[in-house]
């Protein structure tokens, strides 16, 4: 519902509080992925906002695949602590004792460290609803899929057997093994994104404020040096340059941009003048057409 | 005027929906630099001569790609200095009509693509039509291709009468037309010199600056409860958002369907704590006193939602099962959930003619006028008032599928007057009189399996433990109860459905209840299950395979059915759909009458001591 006197923000900002509740009010056991990205930081306030005075009535999940920047663990841990929230991390312990990393392993490192963890951390927990921070103007694939997404007992989801979702009347009804994805935040843009973030003073990772950091170039891509793991290709060297990120991830596959934004105004000056997509900045993204939907299909998020 | 338009994007299959939108994107410099690459890399791949395919910026699945078809709905998000879009861009295809509907059911302002050298297409009818039931009031005509006809105006004209015409048919008050090329790109974001005959606005500027008017929605304030919020005793809190109306500390307020009455004394939007809010605020209420409120509550002030248990409504059904009257389902309304039984297809809709006809099913992708049972009171509104209290959804019992969506035009007064009359002499009390604890014991299998001659035996063995039942036998039930049915699948559901309602009857009176019916469909136990409580109806399946069956043949019926005399008998010519998960199953092979019961009544009782704990 948007009236003449609410402004965007106000009516993006109701509708995910409307979800959130119709989760919790139908749903058995849900969680909340928390990816510490500034969709998940925006995710997590409107939580807290939607059942004030109460807690979320959930807990948090956060997959961690060993490969992420060192400031977002910290903010995680720190975010934990001072909203007094259960985060359950979890880790493909399997993946890791082989070894299994971004550089050596490529698109099967994507499988194992996070599709497959996040399949298996939902199945240990038997969470029947899961709440990700997923937008549908990041992707073409994410365009098309419902704000409750279901998935088979496999975890997959069918794209060409979508339930129809009328109005808001969220159907949320299923069988033994199969589960939902719930996408709180599928009207937002990334514009509204640090607009709401600015507006609400929403704690954010300090990679998204441009700082000198030390990067190497690489096909394209600014990528941070965030710690001895990194390799080097030959004639590949680290340059000390301003940079921040638009989106975040594993710091090896997490492209950075040069900026000198480094403050929230700034950013949102450089986002509503942006001639990029900010998925350009997902090193992952940038296989075939239809990667996207076809990690989906396997049970990526 | 809104700052936000959504709109939705539709017509019949390759009238250039998805071209014309990635075109006004692409031409307007609403994409970014990135998918204009990646768009103009595709394009190579893909389409003949290396000119641009706009519409891959749109179809993003990888079966529309291959297929160069819009299945689901795709949903866009662009800004221009006057005004915010999401524009909602709906597949084509018949067969995908429920997607259109989606995107429809989201969208103020539909955009109805038509191609010229076509004019109006049976399937650009249907989806003006579901938008209009949906709610929708301003339409737009885009007029397509017009670079095939020589952008000449005779050939507009033509069919910018055709859809006037339409729009009276379908009682549309305001519409525009506008002759497009999505390809060519004349008249998308800015108007076309090979058109100086059009005076109008381009499709872009004309969406900027339309005057979307609200809904004449309701003045008085409703608020369908979502969650009661308690997170200790010294807090009771009524989550869920305004969906009409304002409200302020101090005022008086409904609680529906109840009736109580109780004063608002405190209100927190998100976690403000306010004096006041109104329409589209999340909001937590506080009452001054307590009083019964849950999920599907709706807190009222100065509104008339109705109460009621039954209903009139259209709607459009999804499933690929067809729809036949008596089916149960589950209905959501608001934040309503309840058994709903659909008791009568009024009529069903016939877009292409607007003609209103008599029929007894409604198939996939049909519009139809429906009356509809509920199994509590629920509160509602008709959806020309009030969206959020009209509009409805079936969702299927067994699949769990959204098997239709519905708009409720008004509330059916027949039942108001009749509540379920509560007797001081319970059913509780009749039980204890009887000394045991009523059930109904659910035989199903084939004809011939053994159900009726294990019933009876079963009953015998029952009574002679001094206990009291009661034996309902398909035959007699068909030869007086059910005299007046026969055996189309309206009449099934129906048979099914009263004798479940009398076995619940008779366990209200305190007996235990078999049934020996072949009851081949799980729809239909599971109604009966839901009619009788889950925790009194026990199933049995008599597990006895159709080739010992047929070789019984105790009354010479497979034999006739065989032949062709009996025409949908089950295992023939029609199927059994076995219980997933039955109760009790019984395999009757090789085993006397006096085993199976012997069987049963360990069976029985180790169910009996398991529902004790």
């Amino acid at each position: 519902m948007m009236t003449a006197s609410m402004s965007h923000l106000d009516a993006l900002e109701a509708e995910s509080i409307y979800i959130m509740r119709e989760v919790a009010a139908e749903c058995e056991r849900p969680v909340m992925l928390y990816s510490i990205g500034k969709d998940s930081s925006v995710m997590m306030h409107l939580a807290f906002k939607a059942f004030y005075p109460e807690k979320p009535p959930f807990p948090f999940l956060h997959i961690d695949t060993g490969w992420k920047f060192h400031e977002m663990i910290e903010f995680r841990d720190r975010m934990a602590k001072e909203k007094g929230i259960e985060i359950i991390v979890y880790t493909n312990e399997e993946g890791a004792r082989q070894g299994i990393n971004p550089f050596d392993h490529g698109a099967a490192y994507t499988d194992i460290m996070k599709t497959q963890a996040l399949r298996q951390a939902l199945a240990k927990h038997s969470f029947t609803a899961a709440f990700g921070g997923a937008r549908r103007d990041e992707e073409k694939s994410r365009a098309k899929e419902r704000v409750f997404s279901f998935r088979n007992t496999a975890q997959a989801w069918e794209p060409k057997n979508q339930r129809p979702e009328m109005w808001r009347l969220y159907n949320a009804k299923l069988h033994a093994g199969e589960s939902i994805r719930v996408f709180p935040l599928s009207n937002w843009t990334e514009k509204d994104i640090w607009q709401y973030i600015l507006r609400e003073n929403i704690p954010i990772v300090p990679l998204y404020f441009a700082k000198v950091r030390p990067v190497v170039y690489r096909d394209g891509n600014i990528i941070m040096v965030d710690d001895d793991r990194m390799r080097l290709n030959p004639g590949e060297r680290v340059e000390q340059k301003s940079v921040r990120f638009r989106t975040l991830g594993c710091y090896p596959l997490t492209g950075g941009i040069e900026s000198e934004a480094d403050t929230l105004e700034k950013i949102v000056a450089e986002t509503l003048a942006a001639v990029e997509s900010e998925r350009t900045s997902r090193v992952i993204d940038h296989e075939a057409a239809g990667s996207m939907e076809r990690r989906k299909r396997e049970g990526y998020f | 005027m809104s700052g936000l338009l959504k709109f939705v994007a539709c017509g019949s299959v390759d009238d250039g929906k998805s071209t014309l939108i990635g075109h006004m994107l692409y031409d307007a410099k609403l994409i970014y630099a990135d998918q204009e690459r990646s768009l103009k890399l595709d394009s190579k791949v893909g389409s003949a001569g290396g000119k641009i395919d706009y519409s891959l910026l749109l179809d993003g699945l990888m079966a529309e790609r291959e297929q160069g078809i819009t299945i689901d709905v795709a949903y866009r998000y662009f800004s221009t200095e006057k005004r915010s879009f999401i524009v909602a861009d709906a597949p084509g295809h018949e067969e995908y009509t429920r997607n259109m509907a989606v995107g429809a059911s989201f969208a103020n302002l539909a955009v109805i693509l038509v191609d010229v050298t076509q004019g109006i297409l049976p399937q650009t009818r249907r989806h003006v039509k579901i938008c209009s039931l949906m709610g929708i009031r301003h339409f737009v005509f885009a007029v397509n291709k017009m670079d095939l006809v020589d952008y000449a105006y005779e050939a507009y004209e033509r069919v910018e009468k055709a859809v006037k015409k339409l729009a009276i048919d379908m009682d549309i008050a305001e519409f525009t037309a506008i002759p497009v090329s999505a390809t060519e790109g004349d008249n998308i974001t800015a108007g076309s010199n090979r058109m100086p005959w059009y005076q109008g606005a381009a499709l872009l500027p004309y969406l900027e600056t339309v005057d979307i008017d609200p809904a004449p929605e309701t003045d008085g304030f409703v608020l369908p409860v979502q969650r009661v919020s308690r997170p200790d005793a010294t807090f009771r809190g009524f989550q869920g958002e305004i969906a009409a109306g304002a409200i302020a500390v101090g005022q008086e307020v409904t609680i529906l369907p109840g009736g109580e009455k109780a004063l608002v004394s405190g209100i927190l939007s998100t976690d403000r704590e306010v004096a006041q809010a109104k329409a589209g605020e999340a909001v937590t209420l506080r009452l001054s006193r307590e009083v019964d409120v849950s999920r599907g509550s709706v807190l009222a002030a100065e509104a008339a939602p109705e109460v009621t248990t039954m209903l009139a409504a259209d709607i459009l059904w999804m499933d690929e099962e067809r729809l036949s009257a008596g089916r149960q389902f589950w209905c959501k309304i608001g934040a309503k959930t309840v058994p709903a039984t659909v008791l009568r297809l009024k009529y069903r809709l016939e877009v292409q003619t607007g003609e209103k006809i008599a029929a007894a099913y409604l198939n996939k992708n049909g519009i139809g006028r429906v009356e509809l049972a509920l199994a509590e009171r629920c509160v509602i509104m008709p959806f020309d008032k009030l969206k959020a209290l009209g509009a409805f959804i079936l969702i299927d019992r067994v699949s769990y599928h959204t098997a239709a969506c519905g708009m409720i035009r008004h509330s059916l007064r027949r039942s108001d007057n009749l509540t379920w009359q509560q007797t001081d002499i319970t059913r509780e009390v009749r039980a204890a009189d009887l000394g045991q604890q009523p059930k109904t014991l659910w035989f199903t299998g084939l004809s011939g399996a053994g159900k009726s001659t294990l019933a009876n035996a079963l009953e015998k063995a029952l009574r002679s433990r001094g206990k009291h039942t009661m034996l309902l036998d398909g035959d007699n039930i068909r030869l007086g109860l059910n005299r007046n049915l026969g055996f189309t699948e309206e009449d099934r559901v129906e048979n099914i459905r009263r004798i479940a309602e009398v076995a619940k009857l008779m366990n209200d009176a305190g007996l235990i209840v078999l049934t020996a019916f072949i009851s081949p469909f799980r729809a239909d136990r599971q109604n009966a299950r839901e009619i009788i409580g889950g925790k009194d109806f026990i199933e049995i399946y008599v597990k006895t395979d159709l080739a010992t069956c047929e070789a019984r043949d105790v009354k010479g019926l497979y034999q006739k059915a065989r032949q062709g005399v009996i025409p949908n008998f089950t295992g023939i010519s029609s199927p059994y759909e076995a219980p997933d998960n039955p109760d009790i199953t019984l395999d009757t092979v090789g085993k006397s009458p006096e085993e199976a019961v012997a069987e049963l009544l360990t069976a029985l009782d180790k169910l009996e001591a398991a529902q004790r704990g």
